[in-house]
């Protein structure tokens, strides 16, 4: 590569440059003009078109409240609080990253050591009315305790309601039927994650 | 037959005219919101009654209860005359259109047609002329940039498209020698290879564009271009005195419909074993489908460009037809 290659700013060469039509010098040509305007069967093309469409019926309306569009595992819409596998318990280990990494400040976690000296999240809410769904916290979270969900249907008519730890938390009961799902969205680790696992050069 | 069973019957065709037709158009606003959101990939009205075809009650409903708001600089008499003159105008033009052929029923012989006068043509062309008033009047007693705006493009528009549409008429009549839709029917009676559409394809032509402009239908909807100046003449009313606006648009749209069909294409002659009566309604429903077509495919056209090419094209068209047409006939 040369420097000329270089200074070459045009990312997307190939551009082809097109003056406009020529203007129509005197009367003959301009007449010419009009008829190929008039007589040109592009009117006829757009007629078609529209046509055809309407006999393809290829309708791409969502009738909203019938009609649900199936989210990508990456959207981000509300929070979810995941369980442990085993234990039941919450996977969340209160280390506060996702509260100190949230640039909208709306993670509020409150924590104290538990009798056998083990960290214990007592209180823990998002202000959904001010987080922006960066998905940072759940970026950042080493335990895949929080993750995004697929629910963005969170209008409220209180504002208490947007953020309480109840609604993110999957219940005891779906956790219990096996219907915890495992996120495979945002932040997520690969399907083949294990496979990826390799020792740590110390050990060998 | 007395004269007052003549009055009956005139009164009786008038009011199912007028209540087919204000139904119809009525009927029309759905197939037309249906047929844009197809040829767009939408599905459009489906909530009001199965695929939402009560959706024309739900407009009645939502017209006749709105707020009727008269401005408050705006000339009262003349805002409140001019919807009415718009609906008017078009439901009059229809009494000299026949519809159907005539048929019998119980043994008395019918004329869809409310009266038949022989110079039905120019009575139908002159009364939807009339119609400009509409426009008009409201855009004048609006007190509203974008009314008075409206008035003068209904003007310029309609007055203009009235000469190309007469012009291009005239050729059929030096032809038929008639004014009466009913002989120029009959003129083309015998199958499809005598409508007049093959022996008058320009004038044709000429008559359908200048149908398009006179009924204010997108790509000449420059009268009440919403991206331009707002709703036109009808920028000011609401209610049910749009409502009429509205319903004058839709009877215009099946008059032209209607005239079309009968002037070049055989009118309400069978075809093959298909009896007249549906021919006739094949053939305005195809006209009423191709207003709403074509609104959905066509960009709309600048005023300047509509007035230049009706006078420095269609007009001088629909005068070379008018010569040739003589020149054969004679």
């Amino acid at each position: 590569m040369e420097l000329k290659d270089f200074q070459n700013r045009d990312i997307a060469p190939g551009y082809i440059f097109f003056d406009g039509e020529k203007k129509p010098q005197n009367g003959w040509e301009s007449f010419k003009r009009v008829v190929k305007r008039s007589v040109k069967g592009e009117l006829f093309v757009g007629l078609w078109i529209v046509f055809r469409e309407m006999i393809r019926f290829d309708i791409h309306t969502v009738q909203y409240p019938i009609e649900k569009i199936e989210m990508s595992p990456r959207y981000r819409a509300i929070h979810r609080l995941l369980r442990l596998l085993e234990s039941e318990n919450e996977r969340c280990i209160g280390c506060g990253l996702c509260e100190k990494i949230c640039i909208a400040n709306c993670i509020r976690m409150e924590t104290r050591l538990d009798e056998n000296k083990r960290k214990e999240v007592t209180k823990y809410s998002i202000n959904f009315g001010r987080c922006i769904f960066c998905g940072y916290c759940a970026e950042v979270c080493p335990e895949l305790a929080i993750v995004h969900g697929n629910d963005y249907e969170n209008a409220s008519e209180q504002r208490a309601h947007f953020g309480l730890k109840e609604d993110m938390l999957t219940p005891i009961d779906t956790f219990r039927a096996k219907q915890q799902k495992e996120f495979s969205g945002f932040g997520a680790l690969s399907d083949n994650a294990d496979e990826n696992i390799k020792k740590t050069p110390l050990a060998y | 037959m007395s004269e007052t069973a003549v009055i009956i019957e005139t009164i009786v065709k008038a009011v199912v005219v007028l209540s087919v037709v204000a139904g119809m158009g009525a009927f029309a606003t759905w197939i037309e919101r249906k047929v844009l959101a197809f040829m767009q990939r939408r599905l459009g009205p489906m909530h009001v009654g199965p695929y939402g075809v009560l959706q024309l009650a739900a407009d009645g409903i939502k017209l006749f209860t709105k707020e009727d708001i008269i401005p408050q600089n705006a000339l009262k008499p003349i805002f409140v005359l001019a919807p009415i003159v718009a609906a008017t105008s078009a439901f009059v033009a229809m009494a000299a259109i026949p519809y159907f052929p005539e048929f019998t029923v119980f043994g008395y012989t019918v004329h869809p047609i409310v009266s038949d006068i022989n110079v039905a043509l120019l009575y139908v062309m002159g009364v939807a002329s009339v119609g400009i008033y509409g426009p008009l009047l409201a855009g004048m007693s609006s007190a509203n940039k974008w009314s008075l705006l409206g008035a003068a493009r209904a003007v310029v528009q309609i007055l203009s498209f009235e000469v190309v549409s007469g012009l291009s008429v005239l050729a059929p009549i030096m032809m038929i020698g008639s004014l009466s839709l009913i002989d120029i029917n009959d003129f083309q009676s015998g199958g499809v290879t005598n409508w007049l559409l093959w022996k008058q394809p320009l004038a044709f032509l000429l008559f359908a564009i200048a149908g398009f402009a006179e009924t204010n239908r997108s790509p000449f909807d420059t009268i009440e271009f919403e991206a331009e100046i707002v709703s036109g003449f009808a920028t000011e009313y609401s209610g049910m005195r749009w409502g009429l606006f509205f319903v004058g648009e839709y009877a215009n749209m099946i008059t032209i419909a209607v005239l079309v069909s009968i002037i070049f294409m055989g009118g309400y002659n069978p075809i093959w074993f298909i009896p007249g009566a549906i021919v006739m309604l094949l053939k305005v429903s195809f006209w009423i489908f191709l207003f709403l077509w074509v609104r959905a495919a066509w960009p709309h056209v600048r005023p300047d460009q509509l007035m230049w090419v009706c006078w420095k094209v269609l007009m001088p068209l629909a005068l070379v037809n008018i010569l040739i047409t003589g020149i054969v006939l004679v």
